[in-house]
């Protein structure tokens, strides 16, 4: 008999919820088809991790985008004003949630598709969206196989390669440095791809490369960063996840170590900010945008993130600009002139007339080559105030030219 | 004798089941206006590839932990072996530099796609049969790649009792994954970089010659692959083989008195198991489109394994259901929890990203502790007993043979 | 000499909180037989406890209260999702303990919005110090200190009180200790109230030294404090912390090798190797009691 209850349970439970998931289709659809009836809502998808590992950057990032939304709701076309409507998705910063979330915003139809921030997930995307013949814009994610194969995928960043190009030139500048130690996390793209990157430029210059792979989940440092010391590095490159550049700074401040760090744009982020404020650390990173590149939008996006606590939890607890949340302010406009050039909300005109639009965005002006990156030759390099626990401008930095 | 009186009506429910697939994934083309969920980018047609690739690999978790008592948690492991085999085996040689573009191309200078297309031709039918092919033979490598590791590792492992024996599964599934990771590995294993580029289940949609797409079977072939990999297993199961299995589940001690050779049939319960969830990690591949050691953490068999008991430990038909439950909540029907609602002019409280999986864990602790027998407990799916409950008629029949199948539970 | 120092201070801060978590997972082992999947995260639970705490009150208020909840939380878990299944199948319980890790994982996810958090810096113990040329902060001293004076304790309310008794008989044998008249259940709340207040006080010291706080966190220590357990011989308190130590040891030792063998990697895969190692060969630990099975 229990059996019998328990079935019957679990088939209402699932019959209830398939209602839930069908009621809540059915209402977005018939928002659609309202809205489609009436034509005045045009909607961009947004697929970007808010779980996981990378959900503190990819909310970030999806801040940029609710700002620019919020101060620009609608397109005109052809005369006609058309509301812009975010939806989200969230990708769960995993290559096995991420298909499922990429085609849950082509069953919501959107026009065109913002992210992600994290080439992984994009890499596992991509193929839907392709499929669907869905043009996507890659905000942060600067893995070269994004795009590399993928028609529908384009970005707006620069890539692994170009970063470690500029922070290799940086450190033999700079720091006139002849060893470096990179550090990264050990089965992370990201982060191998930027080390081997770094490694190819900095060996090429005549300098040496010691490098070290930690296991996911790793909290201790400590002998990594000793390690660095006795081997005599110049620099320590690590261009790892916020939590773990978090956790280093913190050891490396109290292990006093006394050697300057390079980060890549991951470490451009108020988390790993707030552990070096207070020490003696020098931390130097390369991003897309340093804060004051634009007067207002630095006003305009701190107003915003300030009046909603929301989008402050998201922050971090406070209103320091992130490069990603800039980079997802340029995307979302970006967005729009790939549509004002399309002339409507139809994804198949709105991927063709990507490759043409350009913008002069606040993290600088946008255009996209024939593999659909961004064309950028310049990186922004800046440094962590200790005393006050703010960015300071550093340089801009260019590559060797490669 | 039961199982005779069976065959005809599974084997009808399997094709109609099968014909149904790809009758649902061609509506949209024979008739126009269906509602979005119907079209072909739906997520319905997401979860159902990805609920078919999981069933495999939560049905070969079954068999090992439901039908044989071995609680082994290395499912990831091999579900990473066989993707990984499949990717290096079937990536075309074109592909290989930009997909290996750290370490200057792939020491593995081979594909099974180009082998076969050199046999058959690139294009039209041949090309058909090439992908086919070599599909197929990369798969049944991942399996046997995934059985030949457990075959070894069982040496050690299967010894231990119980729980060591699940530590033990779980800590080889570990060492695996820091070993496709390892960069000195990289010319073969891709280190961190994902394996992409090899033929997915989308390339199986026949396209006329402008590219345009004819009959979709991109959701029928991971169905067809899981039904006829469950078949097999079930098959096992039924034979004298799957008895042994269940007589060391019930008791070693009085089994081995029986002469039932207790290592031996462990081990080869073991390989099967690993075996399938190989193939199901080749084809896990297929689905994500790409193969990184990243995603087979533990986390992952703690889902296959939570799939397995949702569904009733013992009960294919119940694992198989559960998969298809388990992926369409998590991945699609539950996901209006990650945003803010309105009902009227009334926020909806707690709504906010990340409750979808705090709503689903309470669900899973639910099942856990109030029905720990799981949907369908060790029984299977019976067309008869379902009509039985429907009219009514056979109900105390029903009710004198559930007791009988239960027999040993308690 | 300074760098092999370093990495043996290291090794040891690292040992000496697994210890701590090490011990929870062997008296619950020790008892129930069960893997306790979700220990490692009432760890995890503990240190955001200590973060929007100690944000709202003074330390000297806050860490006791962390302790008393991390306390209230394992003993919720116990009455909530083991005692029920207490005459279900050993399988069943390991997967409501796996059913509650992923529960408390997903609210961590949920309540911190993904965020990294940042433990409090706490005085004293997060003060650094020089240990022959080597900079470190004083946490990595105390903890070994602080554990030892907890093994001692425990072992001594182990071998001496009524509570002790029952909880070797229970061990020994469910049937026979509930015909004596033990309460088990009280006794296994007992346990868990013990494990739990270890976890507490380890993620205390571990956050200090580590203070990010990820709801991953608690997973992979939570991890080798079994493979710990295991290594020492489960149910032995003595034996789970010398394992402890090993293991942080030959873990940092193991990242702290050259980088050009680039093993490094491994130091997790170690960890499980030797767990099987140990497990095929001498499957009773260093110190356990060789299990005889009832016919």
């Amino acid at each position: 008999m229990k059996k019998i209850i328990a079935v019957m349970l679990a088939g209402v439970m699932t019959l209830s919820l398939a209602a839930c998931g069908s009621s809540a289709a059915d209402t977005s659809g018939g928002a659609a088809e309202s809205s489609a009836s009436s034509g005045d809502t045009i909607r961009i998808g947004v697929f970007e991790p808010s779980t996981g590992d990378s959900a503190s950057g990819g909310k970030k990032e999806i801040l940029g985008m609710q700002y620019a939304n919020s101060e620009t709701p609608t397109v005109d076309l052809n005369g006609k004003t058309y509301n812009i409507e975010l939806v989200m998705a969230d990708n769960g910063s995993s290559a096995d949630k991420a298909p499922s979330a990429a085609s849950e915003l082509v069953g919501k139809d959107v026009s065109l598709v913002l992210g992600s921030y994290g080439s992984g997930v994009s890499m596992a995307g991509g193929p839907k969206f392709e499929e669907a013949g869905l043009a996507a814009i890659g905000v942060t994610c600067t893995n070269p196989n994004v795009t590399a194969g993928n028609d529908y995928y384009f970005r707006i960043c620069f890539l692994d390669n170009f970063q470690a190009d500029v922070l290799a030139n940086f450190a033999m500048e700079k720091f006139s440095a002849k060893k470096a130690y990179c550090l990264g996390e050990n089965g992370n793209e990201y982060d191998q791809g930027l080390v081997a990157f770094f490694t190819q430029v900095f060996e090429a210059a005549g300098g040496e490369v010691i490098s070290d792979s930690f296991p996911t989940n790793n909290s201790d440092f400590t002998s990594y960063l000793n390690k660095a010391k006795s081997e005599g590095a110049e620099v320590i490159f690590t261009p790892v996840s916020i939590a773990y550049a978090k956790q280093i700074m913190e050891q490396a401040a109290s292990l006093d170590i006394g050697i300057p760090f390079l980060g890549s744009d991951t470490l451009d982020d108020n988390m790993v900010l707030e552990a070096t404020k207070g020490t003696n650390l020098q931390l130097y990173v390369s991003t897309f945008y340093q804060e004051g590149g634009s007067d207002t939008f630095d006003k305009g996006i701190k107003e915003y993130i300030n009046g909603n606590s929301d989008a402050l939890t998201a922050n971090g607890g406070n209103d320091t600009i992130s490069a990603v949340t800039a980079m997802g302010y340029d995307a979302y406009y970006v967005a729009l002139e790939a549509i004002k050039a399309a002339g409507s909300g139809d994804k198949g005109a709105i991927k063709t007339a990507i490759p043409g639009v350009k913008w002069d965005g606040v993290s600088g002006s946008i255009a996209f080559d024939s593999v659909g990156d961004a064309v950028r030759d310049t990186a922004y390099i800046k440094t962590a105030d200790t005393a006050t626990g703010e960015w300071a401008f550093e340089k801009v930095q260019t590559g060797s030219g490669n | 004798m039961k199982q005779k009186n069976n065959l005809i009506p599974a084997l009808t429910g399997i094709i109609l089941l099968l014909v149904f697939v790809i009758l649902l994934e061609n509506i949209s083309s024979l008739i126009p206006n269906l509602p979005q969920v119907f079209q072909p980018t739906s997520p319905l047609f997401t979860v159902l590839k990805k609920a078919a690739v999981y069933s495999l690999v939560a049905v070969s978790m079954n068999l090992l932990n439901g039908f044989t008592g071995l609680f082994s948690l290395g499912q990831a492991g091999f579900m990473l072996l066989g993707a990984y085999t499949y990717a290096i085996l079937t990536v075309p040689s074109d592909m290989k530099d930009q997909v290996y573009y750290l370490f200057g191309g792939c020491a593995f200078d081979f594909s099974l796609v180009d082998f076969f297309r050199s046999i058959f031709g690139a294009g039209g039918f041949g090309g058909a049969v090439a992908l086919v092919l070599a599909c197929l033979t990369a798969l049944i490598l991942a399996g046997c790649v995934a059985g030949l590791f457990a075959y070894l590792i069982g040496f050690p492992v299967l010894r231990l009792k119980s729980d060591y024996l699940a530590i033990a599964t779980l800590g080889f599934a570990e060492i695996l994954r820091a070993i496709f990771q390892w960069q000195k590995l990289g010319p073969i294993t891709n280190g961190a970089n994902m394996i992409k580029g090899f033929p997915t289940f989308s390339d199986f949609n026949i396209t006329d010659s402008s590219g345009n797409v004819i009959l979709r079977l991109s959701t029928f072939v991971p169905f067809l692959l899981t039904t006829i990999c469950i078949v097999l297993i079930v098959c096992l199961i039924n034979s004298s083989y799957g008895r042994a299995f269940k007589s060391i589940r019930d008791d070693e001690i009085a089994s081995e008195a029986m002469g039932i050779g207790l290592f031996k049939h462990k081990t080869m319960s073991f390989v099967i198991s690993s075996f399938f969830a190989g193939v199901g990690g080749g084809m896990f591949a297929m689905y994500v489109a790409n193969a990184q050691a990243k995603a087979f953490t533990s986390t992952m068999t703690y889902e296959i394994l939570l799939i397995v008991v949702i569904g009733g430990i013992g009960s294919v038909s119940g694992s198989i259901i559960a998969t298809f439950l388990y992926v369409a909540c998590s991945e699609w029907w539950l996901r209006f929890l990650d945003s803010e609602m309105y009902i009227g002019g009334f926020k909806v409280p707690l709504l906010r990203n990340g409750f979808r999986m705090v709503v689903f864990s309470v669900v899973i602790m639910v099942i856990v502790l109030f029905f720990s027998q799981g949907i369908m407990g060790d029984r299977e799916l019976d067309l008869k007993a379902i009509t039985g409950y429907l009219t009514g008629k056979k109900r105390a029949k029903a009710k004198e043979k559930v007791p009988a199948g239960k027999e040993g539970d308690k | 000499m300074e760098y092999v120092i370093s990495v043996l201070l290291s090794g040891i801060s690292v040992g000496g909180q697994y210890a701590l978590i090490a011990i929870g997972y062997t008296l619950v082992y020790g008892i129930l037989r069960l893997i306790n999947f979700a220990h490692g995260d009432v760890f995890m639970v503990a240190g955001l406890l200590g973060i929007y705490l100690t944000a709202t009150l003074p330390i000297s208020i806050s860490l006791p209260l962390v302790i008393v909840l991390t306390v209230a939380l394992g003993f919720t878990i116990e009455r909530a999702a083991y005692k029920p299944l207490r005459e279900a199948p050993r399988m069943s319980v390991m997967i409501s303990a796996i059913g509650v890790s992923y529960l408390l994982q997903n609210t961590a996810t949920y309540v911190t919005g993904g965020q990294p958090m940042t433990y409090p810096t706490i005085p004293f113990l997060s003060d650094t110090v020089n240990v022959a040329g080597t900079q470190t902060k004083w946490v990595v001293l105390i903890t070994p200190v602080l554990v030892l004076i907890l093994v001692i304790a425990l072992t001594q309310l182990i071998n001496k009180t009524k509570v002790g008794m029952a909880m070797r008989a229970v061990s020994k044998d469910f049937e026979t200790s509930r015909l004596m008249g033990i309460k088990i259940h009280s006794v296994i709340s007992v346990t868990f109230i013990i494990g739990s207040a270890l976890a507490a006080v380890g993620s205390v010291l571990f956050f200090t030294n580590y203070p990010a706080v990820t709801p991953t966190v608690g997973s992979m220590p939570g991890l080798k404090a079994f493979v710990a357990a295991v290594f020492g011989g489960i149910g032995s308190i003595p034996g789970a912390v010398l394992g402890a130590f090993l293991i942080g040891i030959c873990e940092t030792i193991i990242k702290g090798l050259p980088s050009s063998w680039d093993v490094s990697v491994f130091s997790d895969a170690f960890t499980f190797a030797l767990l099987i190692v140990i497990l095929a060969f001498k499957p009773q630990g260093l110190f356990g009691e060789a299990a005889t099975d009832k016919v």
